[in-house]
């Protein structure tokens, strides 16, 4: 189970802030309702949207194939150099 | 839920008015623009109408102010705007501004008179100049010839006869037009069978027409003839081609004398034109300012009058009855305008207004702001919401945006588009001041926060496919790594990486690995998360359309319909579809190939299409060595139960409502009916003298939602095919999500396509050569992206995001059978006018 807890807890909790702590304190007035639905409806598609995309990639069941150019080049920038 | 959530409350009102404040009641109503009125003479015919004079009275005013500024625009004086709107005129300035226009009309219809006889005076003296000047010269050739004969006739013998006949050669002189000269020229040689010669001299500078102020090119000619018979003839011609003949003396002294006087008389000619000239400019500027405000005033006349036509006149013809429908929100409004109104005429009687209790649907009226107008005109686009429904507009304000940015997800685009919505955002106020006629343009205005909105939801969603401009970012460190040494890496031409040897087990932080950017097999991966993604969302969003449903049975007062129609629909719903998108959720979570159990590693790990089919049709296929069939225990049986209960769905709704109705019915058949009719006695009471005008048409309009007086067999058609277009489209509508991903897809593999054929094309060489090459190519990039990858992907995104919309989410709650509500109001009238 590739889990980790950080991710998911802060984009939770930011979604989360955004979508349901945000809604109360909207401003009052003839727009307060419309204002509450569309900070609610962001919060919830972005999340799920964020979340398709890290479920998805939890559990790896094929790897990229990459030509050997490309893997050099990314073992020298991407900061994991070759093991000897 | 705010304004947004249903239609206005509408309420059907009376107006008692009386006839000196009719006028400032209806100017004062269409300024604060809140009511509709409805037509109370349908049968009476437009020139039989009351106020039929006021309004031929406006029309002839019309014209006078259209003629001015015709005559306002020929003279190129600027017309400057109307800085604050003015108002309709009260009736005593109503014939101070009739007088006023009468006047500045006859006054410029003068002037153009005068003008036009002057330049007539003035265009004849130029001609006269013009034949007296050429003429000169062909007497002067003549008087040549007339010496040579004059030696000649020295030494010949019929000298005398010679000059006799020189003598008796007359001659006319004129102008005429150009382009009639060959035919003129032809004409006098037939009359005169060769015996008239003519000499002619163009005119170098253009004249003008007097009364067309067209620029003329016109001929001088001099036509040399013998005898009076040939004369008479000749004249005949020139009047035939509207030729100008002008006197011309003989004698060259005479001629002399003749050019000096014409050219003083030009002279004081222009002086006269000049000043009636500035006259004119000075009268037409004068008007011009007053222009705009005049031409306001009087189309908001019209429409009063046009207004106060629907009215009724009471019998007594003490009053003015009129009926409108006004959102009862506005009634205070509606009240304070009517009182302005009676106060601006000093009526001690004050006008009256009456709500009264109808059958009939009331027009449906959505107040928006500036941000949900957009919106609101992509669902009205479909069909108005029937009244008091609920309205889809308000969840369109973000379940619009984010399909579209499904599709259009690139960080790069994304920005692209937001910019540019933004900047029309911010300029709002100066760019709605400008209006444009470009229609494109007009369209792209109105959808300012649309666009806006799919910008920024374009941003994120791309910033979560990890996509910009087709190229990713690795900002968070890539969850792959390279296991190989130096040795291995070389040897081979590519590496499939081994998630178990080379991946670090937690995911990339946001979206998707930047890894898989540069991969061979990156679609294989990006179809699989993609169109689980289009089927989640697309499974929710109609889930979530059918829950609206409850809310119109729970507003309607159908509270059965929610357990026979709602409830099998969404069981029916979740237990198939929520349950396939369950199952993704589950795969994702359990299949890996860390896994310690044979069955949930890589190689086992089910499709779920293929499971969801086996579960529609009972049937299974047989798992490989080690693997399982289903993901978890009990998932046969939990599938079988599944299916049957949605079957047993079906038939709930198919015969749920259809016998409920009709058990309803026999129960309360009498009551019923008693019931009715007490209803048409109230109405027919409050309604007094208007209830022969709207009579039955509010029976039938009533029944939009109940199906009381509908036979049994039709109500049972009408669920029939219900039923069947849901079930159906519970399958067809899910496939048709698939379409999120379809594009996206496309979307991506296009904008990688046009960096790979034409930016990497600059990006090659490393000299100077190449500095000049990535311009080029650049600007071709740029122009493509915006042109192709914004622009055209953006319209078949929108357009797909907006049938998504139409058909997969509103087809679940949505009837849109109402009628917008359309105001009397000042300015909307007035900007119509100036569209057209």
């Amino acid at each position: 189970m590739g889990v980790s807890i950080l991710p998911i807890a802060i984009f939770t909790v930011f979604w989360g802030v955004v979508g349901i702590v945000c809604p109360f304190f909207a401003p009052k007035g003839p727009n307060r309702g419309i204002i509450q639905v569309v900070l609610m409806l962001t919060a919830s598609t972005c999340w799920l949207f964020w979340l398709c995309a890290y479920m998805a990639q939890m559990n790896p069941l094929i790897g990229p194939r990459l030509s050997n150019e490309t893997l050099i080049w990314i073992s020298r920038t991407w900061g994991n150099p070759i093991s000897d | 839920m705010g304004a947004m959530f249903r239609s206005e409350e509408m309420a059907l009102c009376q107006l008692f008015i009386q006839p000196e404040a009719a006028y400032t009641s209806v100017s004062e109503l269409g300024e604060a623009g809140t009511v509709q009125f409805r037509d109370l003479n349908a049968e009476v015919n437009a020139f039989q109408r009351k106020f039929v004079n006021e309004v031929r009275r406006c029309d002839e005013m019309e014209r006078k102010l259209r003629y001015i500024e015709a005559e306002v625009h020929k003279d190129k004086v600027p017309v400057p705007p109307v800085k604050d709107m003015p108002r309709a005129p009260n009736p005593r300035e109503i014939i101070d501004l009739e007088a006023h226009l009468e006047k500045t009309e006859n006054e410029i219809l003068e002037l153009s008179h005068n003008a036009i006889n002057l330049k007539q005076n003035y265009l004849e003296l130029t001609e006269l100049r013009h034949v007296l000047e050429k003429t000169e010269a062909f007497f002067a050739a003549q008087e040549e010839i007339g010496m040579d004969s004059l030696t000649k006739s020295l030494i010949a013998d019929e000298t005398g006869q010679q000059a006799a006949t020189r003598g008796r050669l007359g001659f006319v002189a004129g102008v005429v037009q150009r382009e009639r000269v060959p035919a003129f020229e032809r004409m006098l040689w037939r009359i005169s069978r060769g015996n008239v010669f003519l000499r002619r001299a163009e005119l170098d500078k253009p004249l003008e027409d007097p009364n067309t102020g067209n620029e003329i090119y016109k001929t001088v000619f001099v036509a040399f003839f013998q005898g009076e018979q040939l004369k008479s003839r000749i004249k005949k011609v020139c009047s035939g081609f509207h030729a100008s003949l002008y006197p011309c003396p003989p004698s060259n002294t005479e001629r002399q004398d003749m050019v000096k006087g014409v050219r003083t008389r030009l002279e004081d000619l222009n002086m006269v034109l000049n000043q009636t000239r500035d006259h004119r400019q000075r009268v037409l500027v004068s008007v011009a300012k007053e222009l705009a405000s005049w031409s306001i005033m009087v189309r908001k006349m019209k429409a009063i009058y046009h207004t106060l036509n629907l009215f009724n006149m009471d019998v007594t013809k003490k009053c003015l009855i009129g009926e409108c429908w006004v959102p009862t929100a506005d009634l205070p409004n509606v009240q304070k305008a009517l009182a302005d109104g009676s106060n601006a005429c000093g009526s001690s009687i004050p006008s009256f207004l009456n709500c009264i209790e109808t059958d009939e649907v009331p027009p449906t009226f959505n107040r928006t702001n500036r941000f949900t107008r957009g919106f609101q005109n992509l669902i009205d686009a479909y069909g108005v919401a029937s009244y008091r429904e609920c309205n889809p507009a308000l969840y369109t304000t973000i379940t619009f945006p984010f399909l579209f940015a499904v599709m259009f997800g690139d960080l790069g685009h994304g920005c692209i588009m937001a910019l540019f919505g933004a900047w029309m955002v911010i300029k709002e106020v100066s760019l709605s001041a400008k209006k444009s006629n470009n229609e494109i343009w007009n369209i792209f205005f109105a959808g300012r926060y649309i666009i806006l909105l799919m910008g920024c939801f374009s941003m994120y969603t791309g910033l979560v496919y990890n996509d910009i401009f087709s190229k990713s970012m690795n900002i968070f460190g890539s969850s792959w790594f390279v296991p190989y040494d130096d040795y291995t890496l070389e040897h081979s031409k590519a590496f499939s990486l081994d998630p178990k040897a080379s991946y670090i087990d937690t995911p990339y932080f946001i979206g998707i690995d930047p890894i898989w950017q540069t991969a061979e097999n990156k679609i294989i991966f990006l179809n699989s998360y993609k169109m689980k993604l289009s089927i989640i969302f697309g499974v929710l969003h109609m889930i979530f359309g059918v829950c609206m449903s409850v809310v119109n049975y729970n507003f309607f007062k159908r509270r059965y319909s929610i357990i026979l129609e709602f409830l099998p629909q969404v069981i029916f719903l979740c237990l198939l579809f929520l349950y396939m998108v369950f199952m993704m959720f589950f795969k994702w979570v359990a299949y890996s190939t860390l896994s310690e159990d044979p069955a949930y590693r890589q190689g086992c790990a089910p499709s779920v299409l293929i499971l969801f089919i086996n579960m529609m049709l009972f049937s299974s296929t047989e798992p490989e060595d080690d693997c399982k069939e289903f993901m978890f225990e009990g998932q046969g049986t939990i599938q079988r139960v599944f299916v049957l209960v949605a079957l047993c769905c079906i038939p709930v709704m198919l015969l749920g409502k259809p016998l409920y109705l009709l058990s309803a019915k026999k129960k309360h058949v009498k009551p019923e009916q008693s019931n009715g009719n007490v209803n048409q006695g109230i109405e027919l009471q409050e309604q007094t003298d208007i209830s022969e005008v709207q009579p039955k048409p509010q029976a039938k309009s009533s029944g939009g939602h109940d199906h009381d007086d509908e036979p049994f067999s039709e109500i049972m058609i009408h669920q029939g095919i219900h039923t069947i277009e849901y079930v159906l489209s519970t399958i067809s509508h899910t496939a048709s999500y698939l379409r999120l991903w379809a594009l996206s897809l496309a979307h991506a593999e296009l904008s990688e396509v046009l960096w790979n054929m034409v930016l990497t094309f600059g990006l090659k060489d490393h000299n100077y050569i190449g500095a000049i090459k990535l311009y080029v190519a650049f600007f071709f990039w740029a122009f493509f992206t915006l042109a192709i990858l914004v622009m055209m992907e953006g319209l078949s995104a929108f357009l797909h995001t907006l049938r998504l919309h139409w058909v997969e989410f509103m087809s679940k709650f949505y009837a849109g059978l109402g009628y917008i509500f359309q105001p009397f109001c000042f300015k909307t009238i007035l900007e119509q006018e100036d569209e057209e």
